[in-house]
């Protein structure tokens, strides 16, 4: 089946199969940054922006997002280039392998919670996994983005 | 000191994070084959016959690869220096399955769909056999799980035995253990037992495999040790070591776990036959189900001691599940002794007994902290008992018996032959500033023992120490390569592997300081066996130590190459230049040169600037922490909440201090998921119970308060610009302090990990009959 999506501000037109998850249509378009970390929806790493909402693209048929809006780290522009930048300046970039799906699930954070306290960033974060940090430098660096902005 | 001790963010970090395409699978040929294999559903078995006759036919599969198809020699997965001490004892394919989960066959399409579909419709008979689940039911079993005649292993020392189900047996002694315990105020008799545990790296095992133009098999792998992958494939399929090439890519976390090559030999066959690129990706749950988590041990230990808080003997025994195969049980069981019972180097005697077993589970393997994790768990736990019997502060028995900054290090007998070679001093250890810095930071004599702070909830504190090392010594070596570009910048090149520690950039820190520039003047190319040179690996916590001295002999190498040269073009004598960051100077005279000119004219006309360099360690400097727990315990339920955790380490000076930190906070909550959560589990069939993160708990970033962490500035002469290894040690403390916070916040010891509130919670219903 055909399905229109958006991508990163691009319109595309894709053939899927009626059980192809969106991220295996994403990745073999190219979009390398969407990862299968798990095959149980619990670890956060293949997070999409979709209409604007993190999902899980592991867990999400492509089916389903036809006529949406997709966004993957490669088109967080200049904001997500920000909060990356935080990450490296507190060292937080161990493996990066869960990193565009924490960007991600950040930056859609950021637009729906005001003011978030730590236990809020934390809850808001819980389903994003990293065993390479401990997590307390990523909070670090969360906080100094959202201050910075 | 310029570069190093300088938090410099990664040279790799925005690349990695906003998702260029850096990893395996990123970089993998597109139109591979793809590869599925078939697992066997049984604990052990025999395979009578497999029939592939319908699979094949399905649309897209390319070949279906059997034990009657691979190649018969045994090699080991494990990826330590040679001579490898884990047995050669593994076939690509073999006619036995020894684990739920293991090989049964390989299968090679065009597609995932067609190889799934494929794999579904092979048929295999089984002669079903009595399998081993039991670490203590091993040794001596009627049972035996390596029945074949051609599994040996290459160094005789360690023990090996099949015919007993024995991988390793390991005899230490320091003096008369019994005459001292028997002469002790107090002997503490305990047993413990470990769990295994997974390293739950995020991206799962992965490599694919290609041929070049000449012929040659390439193979790209999620790998901490691509030079022992590529000697490993060479065994495994009688090939020369100079017909393969192993390249490592990014690697999404490793943790240990792939200090085995997993994966690389089932598209390395698929493409040696059928001259197609090939890959496999395992899922989670193959990842879990055949991948190589930690050593689960049972522990027994006596300790004794002084009514003086004197400790005077350590008595351990251990036995190390090594699962089907034998990987890494030596080396782990031997961490369990020489990275443990050191702590109390001033015991009158010491005794250790070690046993690795071969069980019909999933093969273990190497996991952050190896064996030592498991022996402080029982060491620690026993010393701080033995304080409270004593009415000691545990923060005062440790100090009093605990190694110290000059001290040797106990020499053990081996095997019953005398041990006359060198002592080994501690030239840096911190320990004693970081029990009293992390009883600070922790607040301990205001919070010691403990105190209720709700009907149903107390809180109590409690504290541990630990060391590791820092790389294998007269092993462990590491190379580097550097050649200067004609602007004046510089390619390093090295065989050590970035796993996410950041090695990448402290090693540039380092060269930079040894040449005297900046390290953004640096481009790194690491872990390309064609390419780089030779490195052991990133294992045993040794990439700073022994990678980073040959780097900075390297450094230094070219560091006077560059001025020699520069003496020469201008003409003036050697000793008046002078060389600091990227200019050359000349003492009196006005003329001076950058390095690029310098490039410039020797690379248009003259010659290339190479320098390379390795080094072997011959000690292990270890690094140290002081731990302290603060939990609370919710008597209801039995669940511990870990409120506070203080890491103090002695790591020697940090060559980067913040990415240390990050390393240091990662290891901790690793210890902290062990101490609560994680645990590898079979049911009674062998079938894993926890092969996904939905029933393996890694901890969640709301699953914890607080890690604070604090480095103790110490100065390790042997280390490069005073550095030691951060990589392991972290790890070992947070079950032993963790254990002792709940008993001082509700009275009752687990023995067993982890701590999960069922077994807090059986342990104070107990506590209350008694």
């Amino acid at each position: 089946m055909q399905i229109k999506i958006n991508v990163n501000g691009e319109d595309k037109t894709v053939e899927v199969k009626p059980h192809e998850y969106i991220l295996d249509t994403l990745r073999n378009l190219g979009y390398y940054s969407v990862r299968r970390g798990c095959d149980t929806t619990s670890c956060g790493l293949c997070t999409i922006l979709v209409d604007g909402k993190p999902i899980l693209s592991c867990g999400t048929f492509a089916a389903k997002c036809d006529g949406h809006k997709i966004i993957t780290v490669e088109g967080t522009g200049e904001e997500g280039k920000r909060l990356a930048q935080c990450i490296v300046e507190e060292g937080v970039d161990q493996c990066g392998y869960c990193s565009p799906g924490f960007i991600l699930t950040v930056l859609a954070m950021k637009n729906e919670l005001r003011s978030p306290t730590d236990d809020e960033i934390k809850h808001y974060l819980t389903n994003n996994l990293c065993r390479c940090t401990g997590y307390e430098g990523q909070l670090r660096a969360i906080r100094r983005f959202l201050e910075e902005v | 000191m310029k570069e190093v001790t300088r938090s410099i963010p990664k040279v790799d970090g925005l690349g990695l994070i906003l998702g260029k395409p850096v990893y395996t699978d990123d970089l993998a040929p597109k139109n591979t084959l793809i590869v599925k294999i078939l697992r066997s559903p049984h604990a052990f078995a025999r395979i009578k016959s497999i029939n592939t006759d319908i699979a094949k036919k399905v649309p897209g599969v390319e070949c279906i690869l059997t034990h009657e198809d691979a190649p018969k020699n045994r090699y080991t997965r494990a990826g330590q220096a040679y001579p490898e001490t884990s047995p050669q004892d593994t076939y690509i394919l073999d006619e036995y399955v020894r684990y739920v989960g293991d090989d049964v066959a390989i299968i090679a399409a065009t597609s995932e769909e067609s190889a799934e579909k494929a794999k579904k419709l092979i048929k295999v008979e089984y002669e079903v056999l009595e399998p081993i689940l039991d670490i203590e039911k091993s040794e001596g079993n009627s049972t035996i799980i390596h029945p074949e005649d051609d599994s040996v292993c290459l160094v005789d020392s360690v023990g090996y035995d099949p015919s007993k189900n024995v991988v390793c047996k390991h005899i230490f002694d320091y003096g008369d253990v019994d005459k001292v315990l028997s002469e002790s105020d107090l002997v503490l008799e305990r047993t413990y037992h470990t769990q295994s545990s997974h390293q739950g790296f995020m991206e799962t095992y992965r490599s694919a495999t290609h041929l070049d133009e000449h012929g040659r098999l390439v193979v790209l792998s999620s790998t901490q040790v691509p030079f022992h992958v590529r000697r490993s494939l060479a065994k495994a399929f009688d090939m020369p070591i100079g017909q393969i090439r192993v390249i490592k890519p990014r690697v999404g976390g490793g943790y240990g776990g792939k200090q085995s090559a997993n994966t690389e030999y089932y598209p390395a066959l698929v493409t040696l036959k059928t001259g197609k690129p090939a890959k496999i990706i395992f899922t989670r749950q193959e990842n879990f189900e055949a991948g190589l988590p930690r050593l689960p041990m049972r522990l027994d230990i006596k300790v004794g001691a002084n009514n003086d808080g004197r400790i005077t003997a350590i008595d351990l025994k251990a036995i190390g599940g090594s699962g089907a195969h034998g990987e890494h049980a030596n080396s782990v069981l031997f961490a369990t002794v020489m990275k443990v019972i050191n702590l109390y180097n001033k015991v009158d005697a010491a005794r250790y007994r070690g046993t690795g077993v071969y069980t019909n589970t999933v093969p273990t393997g190497a996991f952050r902290g190896f064996g030592a994790t498991q022996g402080v768990f029982a060491l620690e736990n026993t010393i701080n008992e033995i304080a409270e019997k004593l009415n000691i502060d545990p923060t005062v028995i440790h100090d009093m018996n605990m190694i110290k900054q000059g001290e040797c290090a106990i020499r053990f007998d081996c095997n019953g032959v005398k041990n006359t070679g060198p002592y080994e001093i501690m030239q840096s250890c911190g320990l004693e500033q970081c029990v009293k810095r992390g009883k600070e930071l922790i607040g301990w004599d205001e919070k010691f023992p403990g105190k209720q702070v709700a009907p149903n909830k107390f809180r109590g504190v409690g504290m541990a120490i630990a060391r590791q090392g820092s790389g294998v010594p007269y092993q462990d070596m590491g190379s580097a390569t550097l050649k200067l570009n004609e602007d004046g910048t510089f390619m390093l090149l090295i065989g050590a592997t970035d796993i996410g520690q950041g090695s990448d950039t402290i090693l540039s820190q380092i060269c930079a300081e040894a040449v005297g520039i900046k390290t953004e003047d640096i481009t790194v190319l690491s872990s390309d066996t064609d390419l780089t040179p030779f490195d052991s690996g990133a294992y045993a916590s040794s990439t700073t130590y022994v990678t980073g001295n040959a780097v900075k002999k390297t450094g230094e190498k070219m560091r006077k190459m560059i001025i020699e040269e520069a003496a020469r073009i201008l003409n003036v004598p050697v000793r008046s230049i002078n060389f600091d960051k990227g200019k050359i100077t000349i003492d009196g005279i006005s003329k001076n040169m950058t390095l690029g000119e310098l490039g410039k004219t020797l690379l248009y006309a003259q010659k290339e600037l190479i320098a390379s360099d390795s080094y072997v360690c011959y000690k292990s400097p270890p690094p140290y922490i002081a731990a302290f727990a603060e939990v609370e315990v919710n008597t209801d339920t039995g669940k511990v909440f870990v409120e506070n955790f203080v890491g103090v380490v002695d790591i020697g000076t940090p060559i980067n201090p913040t990415l240390a930190k990050i390393q240091a906070e990662g290891g901790i909550l690793h210890g902290i998921g062990m101490a609560l959560h994680e645990e590898v589990r079979m049911n009674d069939k062998g079938k894993m119970e926890t092969n996904s993160f939905m029933t393996y708990k890694v901890p969640t970033r709301k699953d914890f308060g607080n890690i604070i962490v604090e480095f103790d500035d110490s100065y390790e002469p042997s280390g490069p610009y005073g550095a030691k290894s951060v990589g392991e040690v972290t790890l070992n403390t947070s079950a032993p302090a963790i254990r002792e916070a709940i008993y001082n916040a509700v009275g009752v010891r687990i023995n067993s990990l982890p701590m999960t509130p069922e077994k807090v919670l059986m342990a104070l219903k107990n506590k209350d009959r008694v």
